[in-house]
């Protein structure tokens, strides 16, 4: 049976996805900013970054609504829990989105350190994953959901390749170490912006099989 | 006295038949001790059958037949030379419909006392005022127990069956639907007593309202055409049912 219900269960994973998509640009853009030096680019994106924070509100709002209105049971309660959590991992990403820009304004300010090489694929793994964890939460895909919470290794991996190599730059030439010490603090936020993808990805677990598997060793 | 939690009725293999309709098939479960045991299912599912299998109130109906085991404290409910009477002393029955007895406050709680033997006078105020006491209705009526218990509202009169099954002692309670005809003031308070009841007694509730089962209950069983679909933690039926048919009529989907 079709329930009336259902059109405002799809409405809210609309939401979600809109705001997917926004934040997904938003970390797209901050890069772009970065290794293309536009500095207009950045102050963009960081000012977008309160679309991001309204529809966050907005889905807090749709949700408690719902639950007002239906007292949703069993995998419908789950649903917008789940919508809830990924609306605060989405506005934690757009954060760091717009934490990444304003060290790319700072960036762009003086001569480059070096080309950026593992900043882009740091950033294009990191944007694959929450595509891949908005995907998995869309299609309820379970399997596509573990894959984004294991690829996480990969950038945690990367993020310690990168600090050693600007270590290096800072122990050979003092002049460096505000510029590196910026693009580590980018390499940390491409980090955290993973871990919330991996965050959604463990919602998506528990939306479909009702099993909680944060803060236990996956 | 079993541990509260532990198992109060212990029910293998139980089947109904109204004459040739079989209304319960193969239901085997356990009920816990003082907890709230909430009966959920469509019109028609078998619920209300089972659970007046647990008190023998279907030998009142003709052409019911009941086959299986139904153990009470380990005590076989069915066994041979048990007497219905005496076990609905121990497992007193509220209905959905209130149904007081045309008579005083006073005389529909001392009726079930009096039966047993108990005579008028001291100690039988003393039964009468603590049973209507425990079904959360002494304040309201304690200067009018001479009047008659019809004169009492719908939720009034709901909580005075219940204080008249509390009288004759009973350990175990079924309701039968017992808020479906009361709006949702008088619910709470019926359901704000079962809460304070459990600590003493076993309960057992059937009712349609799902959220009245996910808000009492400690354990919840649905029923689906005569069987017993799932059995389990109320919190786990209703954020993560096992079976796909619980799952389809807590939210709703069925049909």
């Amino acid at each position: 049976m079709e329930r009336h219900f259902d059109e405002e269960l799809k409405a809210l994973k609309e939401q979600i996805l809109q705001m997917g998509a926004l934040v997904e640009a938003q970390i797209a853009n901050a890069i772009k900013s970065l290794v293309e030096r536009d500095s207009d680019l950045a102050r963009l994106t960081i000012q977008n970054d309160h679309k991001v924070n309204a529809m966050d509100v907005e889905i807090d709002d749709a949700s408690v609504r719902l639950i007002a209105r239906h007292q949703p049971m069993a995998k419908d309660l789950r649903f917008i829990t789940t919508a809830m959590k990924i609306s605060s991992e989405l506005e934690r990403m757009s954060d760091l989105a717009e934490n990444i820009a304003e060290r790319a304004l700072e960036l762009n300010e003086e001569p480059q350190l070096k080309p950026y090489i593992d900043i882009p694929r740091m950033a294009e793994h990191a944007q694959r994953m929450v595509k891949e964890a908005l995907d998995a939460f869309v299609n309820r895909n379970v399997e596509l959901a573990w894959k984004v919470i294991h690829d996480d290794d990969f950038i945690d991996g990367l993020t310690h390749q990168i600090f050693r190599e600007l270590v290096s730059f800072m122990l050979e030439d003092q002049h460096t170490i505000t510029r590196a010490i910026r693009i580590t603090f980018i390499s940390k936020y491409l980090e955290r912006i993973a871990d919330h993808a991996t965050n959604i990805a463990e919602l998506v677990v528990y939306l479909v099989e009702g099993k909680i598997i944060r803060h236990t060793d996956t | 006295m079993p541990t509260a939690g532990e198992t109060a009725f212990d029910i293998q293999n139980l089947n109904c038949w109204y004459g040739d309709r079989q209304a319960l098939f193969n239901i085997s479960l356990s009920i816990p001790d003082r907890r709230i045991t909430a009966l959920i299912g469509p019109s028609g599912c078998g619920k209300s059958t089972f659970i007046r299998c647990l008190n023998r109130i279907n030998d009142l109906i003709a052409g019911c037949r009941v086959e299986g085991q139904v153990l009470y404290k380990k005590e076989n409910l069915y066994a041979p030379g048990i007497e219905a009477i005496s076990i609905r002393y121990r497992i007193g029955m509220v209905f959905q419909k209130p149904n007081p007895f045309p008579k005083s406050i006073y005389d529909n709680i001392a009726y079930g006392p009096l039966i047993w033997g108990v005579k008028r006078g001291p100690q039988l105020d003393a039964i009468v005022e603590e049973s209507l006491k425990k079904a959360a209705i002494w304040d309201e009526v304690k200067d009018k127990l001479q009047q008659n218990a019809q004169a009492l509202s719908g939720g009034q009169q709901q909580r005075l069956c219940i204080a008249r099954a509390l009288a004759v002692e009973p350990e175990a309670l079924l309701l039968d639907e017992p808020c479906s005809a009361l709006d949702p003031i008088a619910t709470a308070k019926i359901e704000e007593l079962l809460l304070a009841l459990k600590k003493t007694y076993t309960i057992v509730i059937v009712t349609h309202n799902m959220q009245q089962a996910a808000r009492v209950s400690d354990v919840t069983g649905f029923f689906l055409l005569g069987e017993l679909v799932e059995f389990g933690e109320t919190g786990q039926i209703f954020t993560n049912p096992k079976d796909r048919r619980t799952e389809d009529y807590i939210t709703g989907r069925f049909g």
